[in-house]
């Protein structure tokens, strides 16, 4: 079973990936973390750019999970089930 | 000759034609340009255009261009990373420094309190360890913009003077480690202890182009010298409009020569509104007023990575920016300036280059 990660236009041309990302959820649900970290292993320029070298997710980047940002859910411990899709967009700030 | 200008939202370049400066559509959007450098290499090859950027969304960068800004490159894990187990984040790229001893050494001084090297042109850095452990650190505050290693100093000797806001100046022997507080005589304002070994909010420092053991700085209050690399400072404040500032720059070939930009520190502006620089060329014993052609009426400041001097093409060129996006030049040692541009974002970082 796998997990869709979707890639926001702006990070995925700043990153020089694919919009779309799979990732491997084997026989159950992993966590938000064990997505992210397959996410850096198969496409580094994007890892870095949604958590910092601490692990921590960057400020203004939200992770959804399904429909819910991460941080409303149990952050980078979020299980994350088969099937779902993971997206990853910049905050709405800036300007 | 062209100058580089990292602004708070894009890059941008001039380049010197028919006795003007025509600018650049935007180099790159999207991120602020904290720091740029150009980076020598072969004969008749052009600079390597290295640059610091932060991303509000996606977080901090080092590019490379080697043909002026028109593609670019960035690694895939990063140029600048600190490692696991420094339980750190990079926040910013504060300033970009060519080693002019080391062929493709470039250094960073960066956010937190930080200091890197690259051997490969500014395409991957090592974090330097001593630094990083230092015994000090706990004890380095962050300044208004942050906690960073600002300033990058190599010398002849292969020596290195770097200065940091806050800490102060510290001096390796080797570039490497032993880095030891060089700040006595540099008075702080913020603390009961006036004259501490270290902890200083030194903003900007500058080798003397001959005696490379007389070190300039522009402290967050005072324009001080040493004669000794750092180990002893004298104040030469006396006769500027202002002590405060952040730039000091050397001349690139006379001893004894450097300008400094006096800020007021009842407005944190330019003294009486009027942009100019300060020049010495008897070592901070006296100083005069210079830059014709820079205006009165200007509500703008300089910021410490955003004026360079350097001698390019038998001139001696001083370009700087100013917080409200105007970017000046001068081909003849800062007694004349014309305007290169106008109406940018605040510029952060500006370097002369070939």
């Amino acid at each position: 079973m796998t997990i869709a990660v979707r890639l926001s236009r702006a990070l995925a041309g700043e990153a020089g990936s694919p919009v779309d990302l799979v990732v491997d959820a084997g026989g159950g649900p992993v966590t938000l973390r064990e997505v992210l970290t397959d996410v850096s292993r198969q496409a580094p320029a994007v890892g870095r750019r949604v958590r910092d070298e601490t692990g921590a997710i960057r400020r203004h980047v939200n992770v959804f999970v399904d429909d819910e940002e991460c941080r409303r859910l149990a952050g980078l411990e979020t299980l994350v089930p088969p099937g779902a899709v993971v997206s990853i967009i910049g905050a709405v700030s800036g300007g | 000759m062209q100058i580089a200008i990292g602004t708070r939202k894009g890059l941008w370049a001039a380049e010197r034609s028919d006795g003007g400066w025509a600018v650049s559509q935007p180099l790159k959007h999207m991120a602020e340009f904290s720091s740029v450098a150009f980076v020598p290499r072969g004969d008749g090859e052009r600079p390597r255009l290295v640059v610091g950027a932060r991303s509000w969304f996606w977080g901090p960068s080092v590019l490379t261009s080697d043909d002026g800004g028109g593609t670019w490159s960035d690694p895939q894990a990063g140029a600048i990373a600190f490692p696991e187990d420094a339980g750190a984040a990079l926040e910013r790229v504060w300033t970009l420094e060519p080693d002019p001893y080391e062929a493709g050494v470039v250094w960073a001084g960066c956010e937190p309190h930080s200091l890197w090297r690259s051997s490969d042109g500014g395409e991957s850095f090592t974090l330097n360890e001593a630094l990083w452990d230092h015994p000090h650190r706990a004890d380095w505050q962050p300044g208004a913009g942050g906690p960073a290693v600002h300033t990058i100093r190599p010398r002849a000797d292969g020596s290195m003077l770097i200065a940091m806001s806050t800490g102060g100046v510290y001096r390796s022997e080797d570039k490497v480690g032993g880095w030891t507080p060089a700040n006595r005589g540099i008075r702080v304002e913020f603390s009961p202890d006036e004259y501490p070994e270290y902890g200083q909010c030194v903003h900007r420092i500058a080798i003397d182009a001959i005696d490379q053991t007389r070190v300039f700085a522009q402290n967050h209050g005072g324009v001080y010298r040493s004669d000794d690399s750092g180990d002893s400072w004298q104040p030469i404040m006396e006769g500027l409009p202002a002590d405060f500032g952040f730039v000091v720059l050397t001349h690139p070939s006379q001893a004894g020569t450097a300008w400094v930009v006096p800020i007021s520190t009842d407005t944190m502006l330019p003294p009486s509104g009027q942009l100019r620089l300060w020049r010495t060329d008897d070592s901070g014993a006296t100083w005069r007023e210079v830059g014709s052609g820079l205006p009165d009426e200007f509500y703008g400041t300089v910021l410490r990575d955003a004026a360079h001097i350097a001698q390019i093409d038998g001139s001696t060129v001083i370009a700087f920016g100013t917080r409200n996006g105007s970017v000046y030049a001068s081909v003849d040692e800062g007694e004349t300036f014309e305007e290169v541009a106008s109406r940018l974002p605040d510029v952060l970082s500006v370097r002369v280059g070939a």
